[in-house]
This record gives C-alpha cells, sequence and structure tokens, in this order.
C-alpha cells in the first residue's frame, strides 16, 4: 500500500486516488498540422522511465482535486507532490522539455 | 402558484427515505452491551452544495447567511445554529443544516447574486446514517483506509474517504459517535455492511480490549 500526500487533504492511502498518466504532456498548439504519426505519438505514446517520473494523480474519494506527484517507478518512493499552480514546475526526465500543463 | 405548494406538500408526505425499509432491522440488531454499537437513519436531512473561491466577495456574503466561516482545510467544519459547514475541496463545502432546504437555498441564492458561484439544494443525493456505541470507532476501523485513532481524527471533523469500498463523507460528532454520509443508492449497502462487522462485538469474549 503506498500513502501519497494530496496537497489539499494530506497523507491518504493510495486507494482513494486515480492514476491519471504521465504529467506535462502538452495540448499540441494546432493540433490539425499535425501529422497522423505525430498525432498518434501525442495521443498514445509515453514515456517508461525506470527511476523519477512525473505524473499525474486525482484524490477521487477525497477533495476530487487533480495534482502532480514525482514518484521513482524502481522503488515507488515519492519524491515530489506539487500542484498546477506551483511555480516553477520541478523537471523531470525527458517529458521535462514538454512543460507546461495539460 | 398555491396548486404548485399543495402538489409539493403531498409529495413531501409520500416521500421515503433511502433506510425507511430498514429501520426495524435496525432497532433489532442493535449491539448492547459493553461494545455497544447500533446504526440509525437521520431522514430528510437537508443538504446544500456551494462552489465559490473562498478569497471572493460571494464567499463573505455566503458566510454571512451562514453566522459561520467556510472552512480553510480539509477536515475542518464549523457550526452556527442551525447549519455545519463540511469542508469538501479547496473550493467546494456541503452544508448539513436542520432549516428547510428552499428557505436556505433561496437566502444564499439571494446572497452571491450574480456572482461566479454554486448554491444547489443537494439533500436527496446521500442520507445520514448515523454510527454510535462504544464499539463504533473498532466497526468503521474494518473498513475505513483512514486513520481513526483520536491522536489523528476527532470529534468536530469531517472527510471524504471511503467505507468498504464506496466513497463518503466521515463526520465524528462525538467520542463513540459518527456520521457517515453516503449517496443514497449506496445507504442499504452501507447500512448491511455496519450491521454485519458490528455483531461480532456482541460477543462476551474478552480480548483485552482496544487500544
Ligand atoms: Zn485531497
Amino acid at each position: 500500500m503506498m500513502l501519497l500526500t494530496c496537497p489539499w487533504c494530506g497523507p491518504r492511502d493510495e486507494t482513494e486516488y486515480h492514476y491519471g498518466g504521465q504529467a506535462h504532456v502538452a495540448y499540441p498548439e494546432n493540433p490539425s498540422d499535425l501529422s497522423d504519426e505525430e498525432w498518434a505519438d501525442y495521443l498514445f505514446f509515453r514515456d517508461n522511465p525506470k527511476g523519477p517520473f512525473a505524473e499525474r494523480w486525482s484524490h477521487s474519494a477525497g477533495c476530487r482535486r487533480w495534482f502532480n506527484v514525482v514518484r521513482d517507478t524502481a522503488t515507488y518512493q515519492v519524491l515530489k507532490v506539487y500542484t498546477n499552480a506551483d511555480d516553477p514546475l520541478p523537471v523531470v526526465g525527458s517529458s521535462a522539455e514538454a512543460g507546461g500543463s495539460r | 402558484m398555491a396548486e404548485l405548494t399543495g402538489l409539493t406538500q403531498d409529495l413531501i408526505g409520500m416521500r421515503r427515505s433511502p433506510l425507511a425499509g430498514m429501520a426495524r432491522e435496525l432497532m433489532e440488531r442493535a449491539v448492547t452491551g459493553e461494545r455497544n454499537v447500533r446504526v440509525s437513519e437521520w431522514r430528510f436531512t437537508t443538504m446544500v452544495s456551494l462552489r465559490v473561491d473562498p478569497a471572493s466577495s460571494a464567499a463573505e456574503e455566503l458566510e454571512g447567511v451562514l453566522g459561520t466561516t467556510l472552512p480553510r482545510t480539509s477536515g475542518e467544519v464549523s457550526s452556527h445554529g442551525q447549519h455545519s459547514v463540511l469542508w469538501l475541496g479547496p473550493d467546494e463545502w456541503l452544508v448539513v443544516s436542520q432549516m428547510s432546504p428552499a428557505v436556505l437555498v433561496a437566502a444564499l441564492l439571494e446572497s452571491v447574486g450574480d456572482a461566479h458561484a454554486a448554491v444547489v439544494d443537494v439533500s436527496a443525493n446521500r442520507t445520514v446514517v448515523e454510527l454510535r456505541g462504544a464499539a463504533a470507532r473498532a466497526v468503521l476501523e474494518k473498513g475505513c483506509p483512514l486513520d481513526l485513532h483520536p491522536r489523528s481524527f476527532g470529534p468536530g471533523q469531517a472527510v471524504s474517504t471511503t467505507l468498504a469500498r464506496i466513497p463518503l463523507v466521515l463526520w465524528q460528532v462525538g467520542p463513540d459517535s459518527y456520521r457517515l454520509l453516503p449517496r443514497s443508492s449506496f445507504a442499504e449497502y452501507v447500512a448491511r455492511w455496519l450491521v454485519d462487522a458490528s455483531q461480532e462485538f456482541a460477543s462476551t469474549f474478552r480480548d483485552g480490549g482496544r487500544s
């Protein structure tokens, strides 16, 4: 069982949360300009690092807010919890250059 | 308008609470003795959902009508007179009240005027299940992921969490008494789960007590 600290509610069991995949996948500026391959890449392709990974979580059984977690995928250690309102956003792994929020 | 009011009165007379069919069973299966615990329903409690920016003047107007502050942190409950305000999120609250929902909603809506805020009567969304008795915490601890030990949770606190895998608001009102606010459609499941989880405490077997 993993204990995640919601930015608003504090530490709660993993079972109260819903996983939302990789964080900071920016919506394309001009979606209609993308090739099929680029669009598929945006929609379906995600990083899969062994180590720190920035991901989205929703406190679905609690305050129902979305936030971000940097989690080590090898050890499950939670390295950082932050919201999109936090400034600046932490830079983690190869997804970092996408920047911004969804 | 008079006819509409008459119709509304008739409908109020006909309504059934989510646990109406279990009232007798809940009484009969109450656990007595040293580790007593019982389940009951608070029927037709007024509940109003508030969504507003807590830093806005609309929030101040709502606080004026309620006579108390909108709590700013998770777990916090503020109360005044007939109203209790439960924190559900950074811009979301649940008002639980003894006042009629029509009167309360009208007063709250009038106070915010055209401001960006939502005031919605959600009284039928949930019911209030009361769990009371010396074994109440021990019963909840069988199915709630929250730490309910007095060092981290106590009277006057309410949080959204899960019990027996379903989402609900858990509100502790006294050392041995809790109010559970499940969705109406989950109420019977929760009540049956609570009754089942309570039955072992009718036993006189001594296990050294709870810590
Ligand atoms: Zn939360």
